[in-house]
């Protein structure tokens, strides 16, 4: 790059002192040098010099202590034993003693190392030499030179034709360990648009495990609900609830804004996906009075009175609706799965 | 037989040190080595002690890991938990949830090594950061330590990494939350969102793969790599030598401290067990991720007020003030709500990385340089520091929102609209301001310099006009406050050549000139006092 040329009358004038060189004797501003060493009291007083070396080694002795008394905490204190110290609160006492020893067993000799270094060491300052990082002319000459003739005697650059295989060799054959990474996991394909819910389906209760019926869901309340078939020891129970999981609530069918949500609704009784739209974390609380449902994640604020499009936050649309209605026992079933994808947004959804 | 006996001889003579010395040094070569090392001078200021934290809490961090290992079961089978914990006995988790409450209520001291874990992860990337800064405020990023800048900035952004997969691996309800949520960001990537999250995951959110995943990445390829990282670091501080800041005697070409041995060992390793002793006190009394209270993960479940760890709350914040914007084409989503946010997180820690070989091209210097800046002395790269931290913060505080709001009373609304602001405003006034202060303490320099410092005592003069007297410096802090180098704007030069005509004057070569201008032009620097100027007036004191 031409442009990294610069004109040496921008750099600052190389300094004397900056430089090392020996300053003339009529610059005010010129290095005085290092200056003279200042006794410190131990250096002077043998006294203080033994007061230090006890100091040093009772902090030593106190770590051993500590050390003793963390074995016998570890023996002596039951691992469920808790006690209740101010301002903590209510804790392990196993847990408090080992860490409060353990802790002043590591101090005290890090403390003694560091008062021994500072008031019984040497503290004279001396001074080393740098030597500059690049190599000498005459070494890069001659590296430049036992490369050429390495590189001359390889062929390298006159066999092309070796050359370029092995680049083609070395270039393929980290395409196996890609192709291994394939299994990692399957392919998308249409997972991220289904869930469980399908024509028939009821929705059963997350607490009470029972179906629910449309008189257990009460006007400003928060009911969650999972698909029926579905239980908390199928193997798959995490992976199905993340999509499935679903909220309803019961609202004045005159209160509904959106003409399709009060059409799939039951009776006021409408069922939207519990899981965020912005990037999944599943939605807890429910402002009766304004029907607004927040996601405690990022505080995206959704209207179930209106379609549950977003209010505030950063969700990009609107939660899904699951389409319900009552089957011959009376009991809440879902009409089909929902219409698009539940949670965040992807590429493919469209 | 005279053979034997007069070795014996000799090993009766040296010393057994000496002697496991010597079997070494025939084979390893010690001795050499520790002629040039042993008595290294290393240089002493409190702030190069913060590189030292970073590296203590690694080691501690290692030391509690392989021990956390021995206990951890990193799988996500189903189990029901029969363990000490009452209120969650019976209650369906998986094996790596119930092994990390097994850890904390029935390994004896399992409790205190997972949370000096956690608070050594926590010390770590906040040492981390601190450390960075101080080599940036202080421009000991230039050459030749350039690339240990980029191998200590790798380190930041793999520590955050480590950190992330070690809070996910408890498979508790909070950090499952933390998990989801970067399976959504990684989602809304166009076109191969979908297909990452398959593999990462082993199939659909959250499966039953990605606890056994993180786990070999967060024990052994992250610190792995890391520790190949901090052997170089630590190779390369040795080989370039500390840097130092200017004073009597400190000159660009020595390095002035202590000894390696006895001093610097004695304090560089006591601080090791100062600051594992400090961590460990801290673990005891301070609790930190009490995984137990929440209960094992369900996507289904969240908790209020959720946070992750410190270091991840610039990228919350990213992602709770960006407008959910989507954009719906042909049959696509592009989810620039989630996606914006998930480029501008390595923007922001790009911005301060590269920012070393910026100023080394606006400058063209190419000397070596083992003096540190003073802060002042260096105004546009100190505002562009202090910008980055204010545009750091700002999203900190965006990754609090609902924190901020309740306990202070504020609208969320109010909030992500300030930091929505503050994103675009905040480091621009920072950058004005502080480079305002800048050039005020570097006037105050140049004014000291030349009049001497405030003495405190008032004299009357005898028209009866009161004034303090102003004591002249000593020769150590006149040089002390002139060491400092200063640097002329660059120019473009003639356009035209020596032939009359002209030259194509690049793009880069003008925006490198307006750069060099902004840095050291006229007002973008105070020139600092010279010899002539300070013989003027100090030969005309003596009237006073
Ligand atoms: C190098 C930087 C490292 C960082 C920043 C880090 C950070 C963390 C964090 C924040 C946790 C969560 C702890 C909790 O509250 O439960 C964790 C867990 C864990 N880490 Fe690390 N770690 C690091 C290195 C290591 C190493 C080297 C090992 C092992 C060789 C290790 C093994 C573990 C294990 C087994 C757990 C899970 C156990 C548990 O959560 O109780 N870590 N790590
Ligand atoms: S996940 Fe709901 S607002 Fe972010």
């Amino acid at each position: 790059m031409s442009s990294q040329h610069n004109p040496e009358e921008t750099l600052p004038s190389e300094q004397a002192a900056a430089r090392g060189t020996v300053a003339q004797a009529d610059d005010p501003f010129a290095d005085p040098g290092l200056p003279a060493h200042k006794p410190r009291i131990q250096d002077i007083d043998e006294r203080a010099a033994k007061r230090s070396e006890r100091v040093v080694a009772f902090l030593f002795v106190l770590s051993m202590l500590a050390t003793v008394a963390f074995i016998a905490s570890f023996v002596a204190f039951p691992v469920d034993k808790s006690v209740f110290i101010w301002p903590i609160g209510h804790i392990s006492i196993l847990h408090v003693s080992l860490g409060v020893t353990l802790g002043l067993a590591l101090f005290c000799i890090g403390a003694g190392a560091v008062h021994w270094a500072r008031t019984l060491m040497s503290d004279v300052e001396t001074a080393d030499d740098r030597h500059p990082i690049e190599a000498a002319p005459e070494v890069k000459a001659k590296v430049l030179e036992d490369f050429a003739q390495g590189a001359a005697e390889s062929g390298f650059g006159r066999r092309k034709l070796i050359r370029n295989t092995m680049f083609g060799a070395l270039a393929l054959v980290p395409l196996s360990g890609v192709v291994l990474l394939r299994d990692l996991g399957p392919l998308p394909e249409k997972k991220l648009r289904t869930t469980l819910w399908a024509k028939g389906k009821q929705l059963i209760n997350m607490n009470t495990h029972q179906p629910l019926r449309p008189e257990d869901v009460a006007v400003g309340s928060l009911t969650f609900a999972m698909p029926e078939g579905l239980s908390e020891h199928d193997e798959d129970f995490q992976k199905e609830i993340a999509k499935a999981a679903l909220m309803i609530v019961r609202i004045q069918p005159n209160e509904i804004k959106d003409p399709r949500e009060l059409d799939w609704s039951h009776q006021g009784i409408v069922a939207f996906s519990k899981i965020c739209t912005h990037v999944g974390c599943p939605i807890s609380l429910y402002e009766q009075q304004t029907h607004h449902v927040l996601c405690p994640c990022h505080q995206s604020t959704f209207d179930l009175s209106d379609g549950a499009r977003v209010i505030f936050g950063p969700a990009g649309h609107a939660l899904p609706q699951l389409r319900i209605g009552v089957n011959a026992e009376g009991n809440l079933e879902a009409l089909g799965d929902f219409e698009e994808p539940v949670g965040p947004a992807f590429w493919e959804r469209g | 037989m005279s053979t034997t006996t007069a070795t014996e001889k000799t090993k009766r003579q040296a010393p057994a040190g000496e002697r496991v010395a010597d079997w070494a040094d025939g084979r390893l070569g010690i001795y050499s080595l520790a002629k040039a090392n042993m008595r290294k001078i290393f240089p002493d200021h409190w702030s190069f002690m913060l590189g030292e934290i970073c590296l203590y809490s690694f080691i501690i961090l290692i030391l509690t890991g392989v021990y956390l290992t021995l206990f951890f079961h990193p799988s996500m089978n189903e189990v029901e938990y029969h363990g000490s914990y009452v209120p969650l006995q019976g209650v369906l988790m998986s094996e790596a949830y119930a092994s990390t409450l097994d850890i904390s209520f029935d390994v004896r001291g399992g409790l205190l090594i997972r949370q000096i874990h956690h608070w050594a992860a926590l010390i770590f990337v906040a040492a981390m950061l601190v450390h960075m800064m101080r080599v940036f405020f202080t421009g000991a990023f230039r050459k030749p330590r350039e690339v240990n800048w980029v191998f200590g900035f790798l380190l930041l952004v793999l520590g955050m990494f480590t950190g992330f997969t070690g809070y996910s691996l408890p498979d508790d309800l909070l950090s499952g939350t933390g998990v989801r949520f970067m399976q959504g960001a990684v989602l809304s990537m166009p076109v191969v969102g979908t297909y990452l999250s398959m593999f990462l995951f082993g199939g659909e959110f959250p499966g039953g793969d990605f606890v056994a995943r993180f786990y070999s990445i967060h024990i052994l390829l992250l610190p792995g790599i890391m520790l190949g990282l901090v052997v170089a670091h630590l190779i390369l501080v040795f080989y370039h030598k500390h840097t130092q800041f200017a004073g009597p005697g400190k000159t660009n070409t020595n390095v002035v401290g202590m000894p390696l041995l006895p001093v610097y060992m004695a304090k560089a390793g006591g601080f090791f067990f100062l600051v594992f002793g400090l961590i460990t006190i801290v673990a005891a009394i301070a609790s930190i991720n009490p995984i137990w209270a929440l209960g094992p993960y369900r996507p289904d479940q969240v908790s209020t007020g959720a946070q992750p760890d410190w270091y991840m709350g610039f990228s919350e914040g990213l992602i709770r003030v960006m407008p959910g914007w989507e954009i719906n084409f042909a049959g696509h989503t592009l989810v620039l709500g989630v996606f914006v946010p998930l480029m501008i997180f390595p923007l922001v820690l790009v911005a301060i990385a590269v920012y070393p070989f910026i100023e080394s091209w606006v400058t063209g210097d190419k000397r070596e340089h083992h003096l540190l800046d003073r802060p002042r002395n260096a105004p546009t790269r100190t505002a562009f520091g202090v910008a980055w931290l204010t545009w750091y913060f700002v999203l900190l505080v965006g990754g609090g929102n609902d924190l901020w709001a309740t306990h202070f009373h504020l609208s969320i609304n109010a909030i992500t609209w300030f930091v929505r602001i503050a994103f675009f405003v905040g480091p621009v006034i920072a950058f004005i301001i502080t480079k305002r202060i800048c050039l005020g303490l570097q006037r105050r320099d140049a004014e000291k310099v030349l009049h001497g410092r405030e003495s405190g005592v008032i004299k009357r003069l005898p028209h009866g006009e009161f004034v303090e007297v102003h004591a002249p410096l000593d020769q150590a802090d006149l040089h002390k406050l002139t060491a400092h180098e200063q640097y002329a704007p660059a120019e473009i030069g003639p356009e035209v050549d020596e032939n009359g005509v002209r030259r194509k004057v690049k793009r880069s070569e003008k925006l490198r000139a307006k750069l060099s201008k902004g840095y050291y032009g006229e007002g973008n620097q105070i020139p600092k006092p010279t010899a002539e100027e300070y013989k003027e007036i100090t030969s005309g004191h003596g009237h006073h």
